[in-house]
């Protein structure tokens, strides 16, 4: 494994070129069955946001952002973490991570149902909930992190936000604090390019996020989000630091939305359809699909059996979640307080009407 | 006149102001390209450039906090924010910096600006952008808090913020953006704040509202006409300045009075509004003064929405309570 590159290196880590090939005496840390592991979640990812689109259309389902581009940021990263000590902190559009922790699909259709209890993440589960407010979540993952290594933990935690987060106070109060205290936070800057509307140079002057790590002391490196092997070889590397007591580590995975912002976003307002274009066929799909074919990992027919089966799962999850029954008044009073405040619980007894 | 939507008749105002006079700005999160998440500034920046209508970076603090710098400079600037929920990261610029600016700057820096925000709920948003916050920034001394019920009032008091030397937040109920329609007057106009609106006048119970909850009590009212009661609906329109003096009125008249809010229950606007009552007008109260709110619980997510947000059952169980106590 290299060691860390310069911080704010202009040249995004590529390990996978776009048609596929690894560069020579470049070696892949994913064997091969780790590799159909990654394939396998990122298509899953495919098939989720098609399903959950469509749900959203029919009126199943609420607000719901695709992952569709950034597979291999959220795959990459999350694949270099051991979900059984380690943890992941979200924002809201890296579901795979998610699941690869342990959240379940039929508990995401939940969630985005607006049931409550669909952002329940089990206990065992190495997750904090979906985080709506932009950037909240990462103090968040430094005070995790900070309070694992209290307890003499060895376990990493990795914080996902967007470019758009980045602009957020709390995103630069907790990067200082994590600096500050060599917390063992491994920090996935995904640079997808736009925060709805907003384009990055709209959020930041400068050339890259990678290079704000020297100013909170931390390494930082630029990676090419669209490239598996690259995404999981630099927080491999970050992982390993982080847990080696050497600290915080930020990383930019340089990527692209290829779909809408969420369900109620129409990007056609904004983006141009050339550079959409162009970034399509920067698909993370087809490079990892280009480099497995390649190797003789997969084929069209393997890969149609698995999407099949794939879409089954989603659709399994999608039954499972539907025949939940739907949430009752009380579950506005669950879990608000453990000891909860005699006024409240009246108001529960009678929204439930159990008298009161 | 023309019949507008809520989101349209601020889109005028906006426009119109722009127009009128150069130092309004218009500032948010996806303002300017897109025109607003909700298309509020559709249009503007097409219309008046991208020095005057800017895309800023994703930080409510930023946002708001440079509003303030703009304001000193001399220009009028409208922050907008994506949602109200998200003004608690710039709580700390709002209430500690733009509503105290005059007062600690011993009156030289004004704060001529308008925070625009919607909020409110029953539109299955995602977490937070549906909380009902007014009532924090009704407790913030030097801020003006305005919450329009029609497309009419949300024009014209839309200028008369843009016009006030006070700094005022201009909250905008989600639902009513689109469903709430009416006629809007052609041409310049405004309305002043703090003058409360009559919608229906009651001799049994006076309805006490703001904002989309206007619309509920509306639908209250007319359902308790069915039952054969008398309920008026007064529709606030801002809570800061607060308009003591119909409020007084409408209590006096009907006697009794609830008060209804989408905010929960504790520490909610309401509370301030009993306690306004029974200073103003206790000696004509015939019946403790009903409260509607939401629980005290966070605002839940899409499936029980609408279990938390005060229905037209609920005011309507209220009013046969007042009535019968
Ligand atoms: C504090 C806060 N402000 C505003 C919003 C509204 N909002 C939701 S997503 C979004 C853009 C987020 O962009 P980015 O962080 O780049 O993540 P992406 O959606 O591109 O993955 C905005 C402005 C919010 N959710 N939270």
């Amino acid at each position: 494994m290299s060691a860390v590159r310069a911080t704010g290196s202009a040249e995004p880590l590529r390990l996978l070129a776009p048609d596929g090939t690894v560069a020579a005496g470049q070696a892949t840390a994913l064997d091969d069955a780790q590799l159909l592991d990654a394939w396998r979640a990122m298509l899953q990812s495919r098939a989720v946001d098609e399903r959950f689109f469509s749900l959203q259309r029919q009126g199943r389902l609420g607000t719901f952002s695709p992952v569709a581009g950034e597979e291999a940021a959220v795959v990459g990263s999350a694949w270099a973490l051991d979900p059984a000590r380690d943890w992941v902190v979200p924002q809201y559009r890296e579901l795979p991570a998610m699941l690869r922790q342990g959240y379940t699909l039929a508990r995401a259709v939940r969630y985005f149902r607006g049931d409550p209890a669909g952002n329940l993440m089990e206990p065992g589960v190495n997750l904090l909930p979906y985080q709506i407010s932009l950037a909240a979540q990462i103090p968040h993952a430094v005070g995790l992190a900070w309070g694992l290594r209290h307890q003499g933990s060895d376990g990493v935690v990795c914080v996902y936000f967007g470019d758009g987060a980045s602009s957020e106070g709390d995103a630069h109060e907790a990067l200082n604090l994590a600096g500050v205290r060599r917390a063992p936070v491994v920090f996935v800057l995904k640079n997808n390019g736009w925060a709805i509307s907003t384009p990055v140079r709209r959020q930041t002057a400068a050339a890259s996020f990678a290079a704000r790590a020297e100013g909170y002391g931390m390494p930082g490196e630029l990676v090419d989000g669209n490239d598996l092997l690259a995404m999981h070889d630099a927080c491999t590397r970050a992982v390993a630091r982080a847990r080696a007591g050497d600290g915080p580590t930020l990383i930019e995975a340089r990527t692209y939305r290829m779909g809408p912002h969420n369900t109620s976003d129409d990007p056609t307002r904004y983006v141009d359809a050339a550079e959409l274009e162009e970034r399509r066929a920067a698909d993370p799909v087809l490079r990892l699909r280009r480099h497995l074919t390649a190797r003789g990992l997969v084929d069209a027919a393997s890969e149609a059996e698995l999407t099949a089966r794939l879409k089954a799962e989603v659709d399994a999850a999608v039954a499972e979640a539907e025949a939940v029954p739907p949430p009752g008044p009380e579950a506005m009073f669950d879990h608000v307080y453990a000891d909860a405040p005699g006024r409240m619980l009246g108001q529960r007894a009678a929204a439930t009407g159990e008298g009161g | 006149m023309a019949v507008m939507t809520m989101v349209e008749a601020i889109r005028a105002s906006l426009a119109a102001e722009l127009e009128r006079d150069e130092r309004v700005l218009v500032l948010g999160q996806d303002v300017g390209v897109n025109g607003g998440v909700f298309r509020a500034t559709e249009g503007l920046q097409e219309r008046f450039g991208a020095d005057r209508v800017v895309d800023m970076p994703l930080a409510e603090a930023v946002i708001v906090g440079s509003a303030v710098g703009l304001a000193c400079s001399g220009l009028i600037p409208v922050a907008e924010l994506q949602f109200l929920g998200f003004g608690s990261q710039a709580f700390h610029q709002i209430e500690g910096q733009v509503a105290r600016m005059r007062f600690r700057s011993a009156g030289r820096y004004g704060m001529p600006m308008v925070i625009r925000a919607p909020f409110g709920g029953n539109v299955r948003t995602p977490e937070l952008h549906s909380d009902a916050h007014e009532a924090k920034y009704a407790g913030a001394p030097g801020l003006k808090v305005v919450m329009p019920a029609t497309a009419h009032d949300a024009k014209g008091l839309l200028t008369a913020a843009l016009r006030d030397p006070d700094p005022v937040l201009f909250c905008e109920p989600l639902r009513g953006y689109r469903l709430i329609k009416d006629e809007v007057p052609d041409g310049d106009y405004s309305v002043p704040l703090g003058r409360a609106r009559t919608v229906r006048e009651g001799d049994d119970v006076v309805i006490v509202a703001y904002s989309a909850a206007v619309v509920i009590a509306e639908k209250a009212a007319e359902r308790a006409a069915a039952e054969g009661y008398s309920v008026g609906v007064l529709d606030l329109r801002s809570l800061v300045p607060l308009d003591t003096d119909a409020l007084r009125e409408a209590v006096a008249r009907a006697g009794r009075a609830i008060v209804l809010h989408e905010a929960p229950l504790t520490a909610g606007f309401g509370a301030e509004l009993v306690a306004t009552i029974q200073e103003e007008a206790f000696w004509s109260l015939e019946a403790p003064i009903g409260r509607v709110a939401a629980y005290d619980t966070p605002y839940p997510p899409g499936a029980v929405e609408e279990l938390y947000v005060p229905s037209v059952e609920r005011v309507l169980a209220a009013v046969r309570d007042v009535l019968e106590a």
